[in-house]
């Protein structure tokens, strides 16, 4: 069961997160939380222009909330924002096991995460960084 | 050592022969014995009691009041008007905020809470204080979970209407010293709430003897069913209370303008009763003393020993609170550094070991500890040395499983 969602991708963004720190030229942050598991998270990004230029998250968490958060930010840093929403909904779909394969390409390294829909405890450690960032967009786009 | 057959008594360690459940402190599984007597209840006393004019009515009243005595010995009450069903802990717990609380505490009265309790011992305080402009203070406890008289004296003021602390931390699994504590409360005017669901099933409890004005537990935590617990309190206590819930059952006459109630305890037990589960808990408490709590007390220390023991010497294994293992009562709360208490949980999971990951319902207490959250295993009588190996071994892989080398 949880072995198998202990994958190498994950485990490797958990010990070695790339994008776990704080953001100096963050244009907005918002943060989520994850009552259950006590994961709190902040996300930061930069975007300008409808394009995400740079992204962090700071916070503490379980392995599941902090890999995902990572490769997250890995996948839409540099694309634009709309990109982003797309990808939130894609990998809503893929926990909810209704992605289909050319979906879950898209999707890239977060694909690692697919096995957490069959552990639900967990579904809200991995979609935590996403709703975060789903959030912060809707906000970003009522405010336009 | 005697190593135990308890477990063939408890039919989900037949369905689940490679099952290890340590998480006995959130709910324990149930014995033969008690699912029998609950299938019997309802194959051939069931009705609606206390208002039985029929046969098999006053079977299904005689089943719920039989239970309620069970009780009352199993707890050393004077009388069964003073114990009365509720759902949980948590229920027993908000009855009293409610009805004492909204009777009893004013503005500027003060409130005193340890800072290790569960949730039910917290909330309902805090809402009360809120709502009746009341002061909400705390007692706080040593890094190893102790508190001390001197503490607890120098915490109650002339205003302390009320200190709620359980008998037996769920986090820490360490005693508390009640019966010295409702002395100090007592020469101080002040009530005191016992929380008892981690305390009444795995050691003698006796309320004359503590000396506590209310004590609340759970059945479910004790071997019986869930949706059935108790709340125990001075007959002259609950009498001057007002009721918690309104309906059936509780009434004595009715008419337009208003209503008289029903005795104690009945006037707190409104609408139809659990009888069920009273019945389950009842062969619960039969199941108790049918071991006796001698055998229960020794069999759970010397399972406490030998984990505590062994996890003292796994590295970046840290547990919290006591420093030896006769402060763990069955209660083993630990972390392991650079893996969060979920991810931890998880990997018990994965080779069939049931542990409890979080906050454990006291968030107030791992911000006092200003530990982010933690694991907890909790032993009952029926696990045995193989549960306790299992899981050292498998703590000990944790941290290479996360990735973590060497």
């Amino acid at each position: 069961m949880a072995d198998n969602f202990y994958n190498e991708v994950l485990l490797d963004h958990n010990l070695h997160p790339q994008h776990l720190h704080e953001l100096s030229c963050a244009t907005c942050s918002n943060a989520g939380l994850n009552p259950t598991c006590g994961d709190s998270l902040t996300l930061h990004l930069n975007i300008e222009d409808g394009v995400i230029k740079d992204g962090s998250f700071t916070g503490v968490g379980c392995a599941v909330s902090q890999a995902s958060a990572d490769i997250m930010l890995d996948l839409i840093i540099g694309r634009s924002v709309e990109e982003a929403k797309h990808l939130c909904r894609l990998f809503g779909k893929m926990i909810s096991g209704e992605i289909t394969d050319d979906e879950l390409e898209e999707l890239e390294e977060a694909s690692a995460l697919a096995n957490i829909s069959k552990m639900p405890a967990r579904v809200k450690c991995a979609t935590l960084s996403w709703k975060t960032l789903e959030q912060m967009i809707s906000e970003i786009q009522a405010a336009e | 050592m005697m190593s135990s057959n308890y477990k063939s008594d408890f039919p989900v360690f037949g369905a689940y022969k490679d099952l290890v459940y340590l998480d006995n402190a959130a709910t324990t599984q149930k014995p033969r014995q008690v699912l029998e007597a609950v299938e019997k209840y309802y194959r051939e006393e069931n009705a609606n009691p206390l208002r039985g004019l029929y046969g098999l009515s006053v079977k299904a009243t005689d089943a719920y009041e039989n239970a309620r005595e069970a009780v009352r010995k199993f707890i050393g009450a004077k009388s069964t008007k003073e114990i009365v069903f509720t759902r949980n802990a948590s229920e027993s717990l908000n009855l009293i905020a409610y009805s004492f609380g909204r009777a009893f505490i004013n503005e500027g009265d003060e409130i005193l809470v340890a800072i290790s309790e569960h949730h039910s011992n917290f909330l309902p305080w805090q809402i009360l204080a809120k709502e009746k402009g009341a002061v909400l203070k705390f007692l706080e406890c040593g890094r190893q979970g102790e508190y001390t008289e001197e503490a607890l004296r120098a915490a109650l003021t002339p205003r302390t209407k009320l200190f709620a602390a359980a008998q037996v931390s769920n986090v820490f699994g360490r005693i508390n010293p009640i019966k010295r504590f409702a002395e100090i409360c007592h020469e101080n005017g002040t009530l005191i709430v016992c929380d008892g669901a981690q305390s009444v099933p795995h050691m003698p409890v006796d309320v004359a003897e503590l000396d506590v004005d209310m004590l609340a537990f759970s059945g479910h935590k004790m071997f019986a069913p869930m949706g059935i617990g108790v709340l125990y309190g001075r007959e002259e206590l609950l009498e001057k209370m007002p009721p918690f819930l309104y309906g059936g059952e509780m009434i004595e006459y009715v008419t337009r303008e208003g209503a008289t109630y029903a005795e104690l305890p009945h006037k707190f037990e409104a609408g139809t009763v659990n009888v069920g589960g009273a019945v389950g808990l009842h062969a619960a408490i039969d199941y108790i003393n049918s071991i006796g709590f001698e055998n229960i007390v020794r069999r759970e220390d010397e399972l406490t020993a030998l984990a505590f023991g062994k996890m003292q010497e796994v590295p970046y294994v840290n547990i919290i609170g006591g420093e030896s293992a006769v402060c763990h009562s069955g209660i083993i709360t630990f972390t392991i550094d650079g893996v969060h208490p979920h991810d931890i949980a998880a990997i018990f999971d994965s080779d069939n070991i049931a542990i409890r990951a979080g906050h454990h319902c006291a968030q107030p207490l791992h911000q006092h500890l200003a530990v982010q959250s933690t694991a907890r295993m909790s032993l009952a009588f029926y696990n045995d040395e193989e549960d306790i190996e299992r899981f050292i071994k498998t703590l000990s892989t944790i941290r290479r499983r996360m990735g973590y080398g060497g």
